[in-house]
């Protein structure tokens, strides 16, 4: 197909770069068609995003790795490489980020620190990690701990992302009994908008089309009581599940991999917690929309959901209970039992005092009352 | 506290302690009613009839004559509830789950749209039985807070779980949790009222049939 080039590229801005790399303005609409889509705008946006994004400058972002595994930078970072949507990453001034940077040590610093003062405001923070508020040495960074680094960086910052659950709610660390004192972004930084990315890791073309609303828009999309993007956690996994028709008809897999789950029932038995779980998966999918968790047949774990990791097992049914033992039965039998016997006791004292209380009378002790 | 963190605590705490007081509830008032005892009957039976006490814990579930033209009201509609509440919880596919986790058996689930239909039917029912409850100047007279307390609390796991099931008023999670308090609260309540008949009629039916069986009425 032939090449259409880019309608007015200005020098430094995503427009050029996507042209050097050789991104036809077709690729681009489409790019920008599926964005739309997926952030639930209507289907006029997509060339108003195009737009946008060709003129805008490089957005500087400045990525912060806390307590984290580096599960979300892999997501987004090798997920399904090479796409446009890596194009686009590329294509942002990712000034500061652990893993992808070459800079180490005091150069490192130096360049969040240059980014920080070059572009006060307008830089985006992205943040994949909870924070220890236990003790500073439990996790820092050039002798500069997760709190204070998040909490200097916060200031200049435009928005901020908080990629994967650790940053969104806590994540892994915060599980109980929390050693570290984790906590999310959202428990320090209170004065910035924050969006929240969770999952883990959370699926890279959310993260893509979160960049792609904010240099279209310059603001940050509408978000849920947990703040999170609408357009992608706007519905749960069990609603958008291809399973879905299975479980209203009470047809569900009874173990792994049987014929019921292959012939594509239900996983609520096995433990699924997509009834409760709100994120993208079933309909954005993942590796380039080859599958997700449910398709390849095991249930969702929840993992776009605070607190999941305390949540219970994977593997029991909601309706089943987190907790409870056949000792707590027995103890509360055992409670009932001794309490029976207590009554029982009171009740036949009762029964034998009135007994004995009893006095008998005969017919000559009774008298006729006169009226 | 998110909806999931309210639902684990539903699941978790509240579910344990809503149990443990149901069971010691339910030891306690077996225990009650047995140790009450009663006094050897040294009468010689009328007539041999073996296991009538038995017999009738079943036979009074079933119509008894002139029932539709005296109480067709409680009649219909009693039994339009049970029926409709026994296959909600014993029948649907999660409480099924639920059983398992607790007693290791199971058993084949019916399909989910004919579970909700009876849960439907229950839930008319029970209104249809509080309305007839409510205009008759009898029943009135005869009903206590105990009576409307045990309708409320037995209604309310079959609504929120309605509720849940079809998305209705609340985002799931919540819905589910609430449903699952619901269930708790209908736990905790259940020795304690008039609802422990779900154990002491077959004492009592065991006791009346037996006791009949003895004086020659037939159970």
């Amino acid at each position: 197909m032939k090449k259409t080039p880019h309608p007015e590229v200005i020098p430094g801005t995503v427009g050029e770069g996507l042209l050097q790399r050789g991104v036809t303005r077709r690729e681009f609409l489409k790019f920008c068609t599926a964005m739309t889509a997926m952030l639930a705008l209507p289907p006029a946006m997509a060339e108003v995003m195009a737009a946008a994004i060709s003129k805008a400058r490089r957005q500087s972002v400045i990525w912060l790795s806390f307590q984290e595994c580096t599960g979300c930078t892999e997501s987004i970072t090798r997920s399904h490489s090479p796409t446009l949507e890596n194009l686009i990453f590329d294509l942002i001034s990712l000034d500061y980020h652990h893993t992808l940077q070459a800079a180490s040590g005091e150069a490192a610093e130096q360049a969040r620190m240059q980014a920080m003062k070059d572009n006060d405001g307008k830089y985006l923070l992205i943040v994949d990690g909870s924070i220890p508020l236990g003790n500073p040495g439990f996790s820092c960074i050039a002798g500069i701990s997760n709190h204070d680094m998040l909490v200097e960086t916060a200031k200049g910052a435009a928005a901020i992302v908080a990629v994967g659950t650790c940053a969104a709610f806590g994540g892994i660390p915060k599980a109980d009994p929390n050693p570290t004192g984790a906590v999310a972004v959202s428990d320090i930084v209170k004065d910035k908008p924050i969006i929240n990315v969770p999952g883990c890791p959370p699926i890279p073309v959310v993260m893509t089309g979160v960049l792609a609303y904010f240099l279209t828009f310059g603001s940050i999309p509408e978000l849920d009581s947990l703040g999170r993007p609408k357009s992608f956690y706007g519905d749960t996994i069990h609603d958008r599940c291809y399973r879905r028709p299975f479980y209203d008809q009470g047809k569900f897999a009874q173990s792994f991999d049987d014929e019921a789950a292959r012939n594509g029932w239900c996983l609520f038995k096995l433990g699924c917690k997509g009834p409760v779980t709100y994120n993208a998966c079933a309909t954005t999918k993942w590796n380039d929309g080859t599958s997700f968790p449910i398709q390849s047949g095991h249930g969702c774990i929840g993992c776009s959901e605070p607190n999941f990791w305390d949540a219970g097992s994977f593997y029991k049914a909601l309706s089943m209970p987190v907790s409870m033992t056949p000792s707590m039965l027995g103890a509360a039998a055992a409670v009932g039992a001794a309490a029976g016997v207590a009554i029982t006791w009171h009740n036949r004292s009762t029964k034998a005092a009135a007994k004995a209380a009893h006095e008998k009378v005969t017919v000559q002790e009774l008298t006729r009352e006169e009226k | 506290m998110t909806h999931l963190d309210l639902l684990t605590f539903a699941r978790g705490s509240a579910l344990n302690w809503a149990l443990m007081v149901f069971v010691a509830g339910v030891v306690l008032r077996l225990f009650e009613i047995f140790s009450l005892g009663r006094k050897p009957d040294f009468a010689k039976p009328r007539s041999n009839s073996p296991g009538s006490g038995w017999r009738t814990m079943f036979t009074r579930s079933l119509p008894a004559q002139g029932m539709m033209k005296h109480h067709a009201v409680s009649y219909i509609s009693g039994y339009v509830f049970h029926a409709g509440l026994f296959l909600a919880i014993f029948f649907l596919a999660a409480h099924i789950a639920f059983f398992r986790s607790m007693t290791g058996l199971s058993w084949p689930n019916l399909p989910t749209p004919l579970v909700d239909a009876s849960v439907v039917a229950a839930m008319v029912a029970l209104g249809v039985l509080l309305a007839h409850r409510l205009n008759s100047p009898v029943k009135r007279l005869l009903s206590g807070f105990g009576d409307y307390l045990a309708w409320a609390v037995t209604l309310l796991p079959l609504l929120t779980g309605y509720m849940a099931y079809h998305h209705l008023l609340f985002e799931y999670t919540l819905m589910l949790a609430l449903h699952l308090f619901s269930v708790e609260l209908l736990l905790v309540v259940l020795p304690f009222t008039k609802l422990f008949h779900t154990f002491s009629l077959f004492i009592s039916r065991w006791y009346n049939g037996d006791i009949f069986g003895r004086k020659g009425v037939a159970s």
